[in-house]
């Protein structure tokens, strides 16, 4: 019978492999054993700033086990969306990672590197030809927003990894890589549906996220002609048709539809049916071809630097009138980064994040208006040097410290400061500038696919 | 009268990508599910009213075979902007919890 079976070792590589469930796993006689490793999820930084949201150690132990188990079955290892953001520098980072694995373990690892990262030039030239369209909701684009990008990354479909594949890879490190392209490549290579093999990599990309019961564990999938068993590995993990088909529309603005790279994946007639008290059978789901090959891109620029204040406010006089206290403190930092640092109000950003009243929801809040015991205040000072910011955070203390209120008279001290120094430095802030797809002229050339050794040659 | 809160099992909000929120609300079992989406409670309106939103920018779904409904809206402040206060989208579902179902 034609099948294809795999362990979906984790959800997010660094987040935790359960090495004994894995291990156990390993009885199905799996085809391959996958990991992803990246997300939007962590925010811009990562994409922007070319760094992992994990730490190496952390993403070390889990590659190790991933690693160990793939050469113990004698089956490849994929790793997507290499150190949280899929660029260059985080696929090299997690190559390295690797590396080192590879020569503690003795193993030798024929390795297939894709990446992913795009040129400017490149986009700029699909731009030019209209190949560059937005989704919905997309921030506007023009050739400015290419060129100022800290880093772009063309998320791949299923082709790179398949091509990986058959190039007789022990181990394939994707850069930024669809999710459930990771598992549904070989299956789809093998001409299995494409629309079960989609379904299974959606429901097993975020590991036993999709189960309910224990912690931890691993998921499996088997991608037969006519169904898709999904079944974990685990103390107490349990798939329930309910589970499955709840997560089925998790973090997905659309519950039935998902767009990848050659077609949309239609779970409109999916059906789920429990085998056992823990397996799952997924039966109806579809995949419709598209007439275009579409690359979604993931673009971060710089916003500049940012020091923040944290502090909070008692005082029930303050925060009666607090909309009207923060517009005046406001207006007084404005005031005083302009004559001491000649910034206007266009060349740095104050913002200022009041928990207690709407931080959390910002407009959406619908008891902004109820009066709080205490609030808290984080003060964040966003200009184009760190140096900038740190004086624009400098410059905030003094007036929300000694900002006063008609009810009291005489100096008052109104900010209650967390630190001191009262404003820390953060670095580098980014913003996500890109929701768009490219459509490139063929449907390799985004993405760049190297052999290389890890370990000993055999 | 019960509060959603009470009949569901869960009611999470969180980023579908950078640019969209989507709001999941789940049940324990099909009776409960059957109750809310029989009462017509649960609809793009009565969503845009309680967030404040143009009633256009809120999409709504009824899945059965998950037992589930599902909201999305562009997201207010792109993930992880200047004025972002929820990096991951978390914290939005509140407001649905109080929603009075017959």
């Amino acid at each position: 019978m034609n099948e294809i079976r795999y362990i979906a070792a984790s959800g997010a590589l660094g987040a935790g492999v359960d090495a004994r469930a894995l291990d156990r796993a390993l009885a199905l006689e799996p085809h391959f054993i996958a990991s992803d490793a990246g997300t939007t999820d962590a925010g811009p930084f990562s994409l922007g700033g070319g760094q992992p949201a994990f730490p190496r150690e952390a993403v070390k132990r889990d590659l190790t086990r991933v690693l160990l188990a793939s050469r113990k079955a004698g089956v490849p290892a994929l790793i997507g969306s290499a150190g949280t953001a899929g660029g260059d520098p985080h696929v090299d980072w997690v190559l390295d990672v690797a590396g080192e694995i590879a020569l503690e373990h003795t193993l030798s690892l024929r390795t297939a590197v894709i990446r992913s990262e795009q040129s400017k030039d490149y986009l700029v030239g699909l731009y030019r030809e209209g190949r560059i369209r937005p989704l919905d909701p997309a921030p506007p684009l023009d050739e400015a927003v290419i060129e100022r990008s800290a880093r772009i990354v063309g998320m791949m479909g299923v082709e790179p990894l398949q091509e990986a594949l058959e190039g007789g890879a022990d181990f394939v490190l994707a850069g930024r890589c669809s999710d459930p392209a990771l598992y549904a490549a070989l299956p789809i290579a093998r001409g299995l549906p494409a629309g079960l093999a989609w379904h299974a990599g959606k429901v097993t990309e975020c590991g036993t996220m999709a189960c309910e019961g224990g912690r931890g564990g691993v998921i499996t999938a088997t991608i037969r002609e006519h169904e898709a068993i999904i079944a974990p590995f685990g103390e107490g993990v349990r798939c329930t048709p309910q589970s499955i088909a709840a997560h089925s529309l998790y973090e997905n603005g659309d519950p039935y539809l998902h767009k990848e790279c050659s077609g949309t994946l239609d779970l409109t007639g999916s059906r789920y049916e429990a085998i056992d008290e823990r397996s799952v059978r997924i039966t109806g789901s579809d995949f419709i071809p598209s007439k275009d090959y579409t690359v979604k891109l993931e673009g971060a620029e710089r916003i500049g630097f940012q020091s923040i204040m944290i502090g909070g406010i008692r005082d029930p006089y303050i925060i009666g009138r607090l909309e009207q206290w923060l517009a005046e403190v406001e207006a007084h930092i404005h005031g005083a980064v302009e004559r001491v640092l000649g910034l206007g109000r266009h060349d740095w950003t104050l913002t200022t994040h009041v928990y207690g009243r709407n931080a959390v929801m910002g407009d959406l809040e619908p008891d902004a208006d109820a009066i709080p015991r205490e609030v808290g205040i984080v003060v964040a000072a966003t200009a184009a040097t760190q140096d900038l910011a740190t004086k624009a955070a400098q410059l905030s203390r003094q007036p929300f410290l000694h900002h006063g209120v008609p009810e009291w008279m005489g100096g008052i001290t109104s900010f209650a400061c967390l630190h001191n120094p009262a404003h820390i430095d953060r670095g580098a802030v980014y913003r996500f500038n890109l929701n768009h797809v490219a459509v490139p002229r063929t449907k390799t050339e985004m993405f760049r696919t190297e052999f290389v050794q890890l370990g000993n040659a055999t | 009268m019960t509060r959603l809160a009470e009949l569901s099992s869960l009611i999470r909000s969180k980023n579908a990508g950078p640019f969209v929120l989507t709001f999941d609300i789940m049940f324990p079992d099909e009776a409960s599910y059957l109750r809310v989406k029989g009462s017509g409670r649960l609809n793009a309106g009565h969503f845009a009213e309680l967030f404040r939103l143009p009633v256009g920018q809120v999409r709504f779904f009824e899945c059965d075979n998950a037992r589930a409904f599902k909201f999305s809206i562009p997201r207010p402040v792109t993930q992880g902007d200047l004025a972002d206060g929820d990096l991951h989208g978390g914290q939005q579902f509140i407001p649905l919890m109080d929603i009075d179902i017959p």
